[in-house]
């Protein structure tokens, strides 16, 4: 095995982007993430890739759009406020069926919000993130080997199924530093026959477009985007699980949320609660069956989210009324204690 | 680290230089000098000195670093009072300049007086974990960006080599010849090896130049 480096969380995506073939980068400064785009600026120029800072978070979002046209790997990053620019970009990315990769290192919001970490933009990352129907691929990663393990995969996965895999981060795994393995398999690249690269007089045009003015064949193309979507819902959702063969209760959490989680698990299970976890790694699609599957047997749940509860309404929907869901989170860029969700657990033990 | 009245600490970002630059700030305190620590890290509002503020004050320590850091209005300011850095030289100062180039631009605005004084260390702060700096050339590039950057030269070189909380002596160990090899490019010195005080614990007796550190604590 090749030897660890320490390396940011946003390093960390920026290397193995790199591994899987990006040599494309547009994006815009933003805290937390600019790491992201510095790494890009020192190493891009080296290996032959390009790396620019565009005018703003919409340009940069439509930059990505135009390669992604020519069949090249290809990525932006941001934070909260940025993705809400890039927002239409990613709409058009969905409506012209074009894989990318869009980093979202979450920061506290609404608004300009804070520059420190937050879950709060779960809605729009698992939602479809703009206007119209779709979804994005969206992966969310619990350390720093992940955010490196997850952004490779996530440019497999938006290949695969022509669509935008977001990395749905926040600060402290963007900031965080870990030692990481970087020797991890990249996988063969996809033939991209639709791909706009000339056609050298053999074959016909290819046309990348959003703009499908006929009803009829807009419906026809949202209804095949959905099959997609149901095929992705079948076979690509990741998530674990963690002490819960004989749980009775069960957190449900992602990113650093899962990992103050898993440190308040290990101090109730000394107390004799059996409590477990259920990380999802997937955010779309969620792992409703895997919750479903313990709604069976556990008699409570627990989200614990840095926001106002938004994954909550998944779980609820997962868990079909079979068992309560309550809450506990924190919000505007503070992260739950360990403290905070043993207490949460103690309570739901009662 | 010589007990120069002014030593500063720069190298790429995540090196490690702002927990190098807290403990020698300390051990210069315990020799009952005047002692400030200035930081001008303008690039990176998530890690700051200011997070120690409360130790720093404990032990007496001048803590030199924007009035806006850590608030509102955390804008890439350099701090009111950092002329006293080169004006009062009744104080040993210890700067804790910004990761990289960029960073290390802040410098500028005194390093004329500094060049002037000529009393004064800079140590290159390194760890060839880190990504960007894990060969004798790469780590060759950010110590001359930060040099033409600071308008100052180096001085001398740390080898802080280190994985985070998962660094074993036999990391440490594996990085003696980088530190070596580094110091014979750079045509510098090694001034030391640092490590966490519970690697050093663990290293004692087994090689030379060791340098124990104290680690700020955040996340």
């Amino acid at each position: 095995m090749a030897e660890k480096v320490l390396m940011k969380g946003n390093e960390a995506i920026a290397e193995a982007a790199i591994l899987a073939g990006c040599r494309h980068y547009f994006g815009y400064p933003i805290t937390p993430q600019t790491e992201i785009a510095a790494y890009m600026a020192k190493r891009m120029p080296k290996i032959g890739g390009t790396f620019l800072q565009a005018e703003s978070e919409i340009a940069a979002i439509n930059m990505v759009y135009g390669v992604s046209a020519t069949g090249k790997r290809v990525m932006t990053s941001s934070s909260s406020p940025g993705i809400s620019l890039k927002g239409e970009g990613l709409s058009y990315l969905a409506g012209a069926d074009l894989p990318a990769l869009v980093v979202n290192v979450q920061r506290g919001g609404p608004g300009l919000g804070g520059i420190q970490p937050s879950q709060s933009d779960y809605f729009q990352a698992t939602k479809g993130g703009a206007h119209g129907d779709f979804h994005m691929l969206v992966l969310a990663p619990a350390s720093v080997q992940e955010m490196a393990e997850l952004t490779v995969k996530g440019f497999a996965l938006a290949d695969k199924y022509r669509m935008t895999a977001m990395i749905l981060a926040d600060g402290t795994m963007g900031q965080m530093m870990e030692p990481v393995s970087l020797d991890f398999a990249v996988g063969e690249a996809v033939e991209k026959p639709w791909a706009t690269n000339g056609t050298k007089l053999s074959r016909p045009h290819n046309i990348i477009n959003s703009l499908i003015l006929k009803p009829e064949r807009l419906e026809e193309l949202n209804f095949e985007r959905y099959e997609r979507y149901a095929k992705i819902k079948e076979t690509e959702v990741m998530y674990e699980e963690y002490m819960m063969e004989d749980a009775e209760i069960c957190v449900v959490a992602f990113g650093i949320a899962a990992r103050v989680s898993k440190n308040a698990i290990n101090e109730a299970r000394a107390k004799g609660i059996k409590v477990g976890l259920i990380r999802p790694i997937t955010l779309w699609p969620f792992p409703e069956k895997a919750i479903a599957a313990a709604a069976e047997k556990v008699k409570k749940f627990i989200s614990v989210e840095l926001s106002m509860g938004q994954m909550i309404e998944d779980v609820r929907l997962a868990v079909n009324g079979k068992a309560p869901v309550t809450l506990c989170n924190r919000t505007g860029g503070m992260i739950p204690a360990p403290e905070q969700v043993l207490a949460a657990i103690t309570e739901a033990a009662k | 680290m010589n007990g120069k009245r002014i030593t500063i600490f720069s190298g790429h970002y995540g090196s490690g230089k702002t927990n190098v630059a807290l403990t020698y700030a300390l051990s210069e305190r315990a020799k009952e000098k005047k002692v400030a620590i200035a930081d001008i890290d303008i690039v990176n509002p998530y890690f700051r000195t200011k997070d120690s503020e409360a130790l720093l004050k404990e032990r007496g320590i001048r803590l030199i670093c924007s009035d806006y850091a850590n608030t509102n209005v955390d804008i890439p300011a350099l701090p009111q009072d950092i002329y006293a850095i080169v004006d009062d030289k009744s104080l040993t100062c210890i700067l804790d300049v910004g990761g990289d180039e960029r960073g290390a631009l802040a410098l500028g605005r005194i390093s004329a007086a500094i060049r002037e004084e000529n009393d004064y260390d800079m140590i290159f702060v390194a760890n060839r974990f880190r990504p960007l700096t894990s060969t004798v050339e790469g780590a060759m590039e950010v110590l001359r960006e930060i040099e033409a950057a600071a308008g100052l030269r180096f001085t001398a070189i740390v080898n802080n080599s280190n994985l985070g909380a998962e660094t074993a002596p036999e990391d440490i160990l594996s990085s003696v010849e980088f530190g070596k090899a580094l110091s014979e490019a750079a045509g510098l010195p090694l001034a030391a090896t640092s490590v966490s005080e519970s690697v050093y614990e663990a290293l004692c007796g087994r090689m030379s130049g060791l340098y124990p550190i104290r680690l700020q604590k955040h996340l």
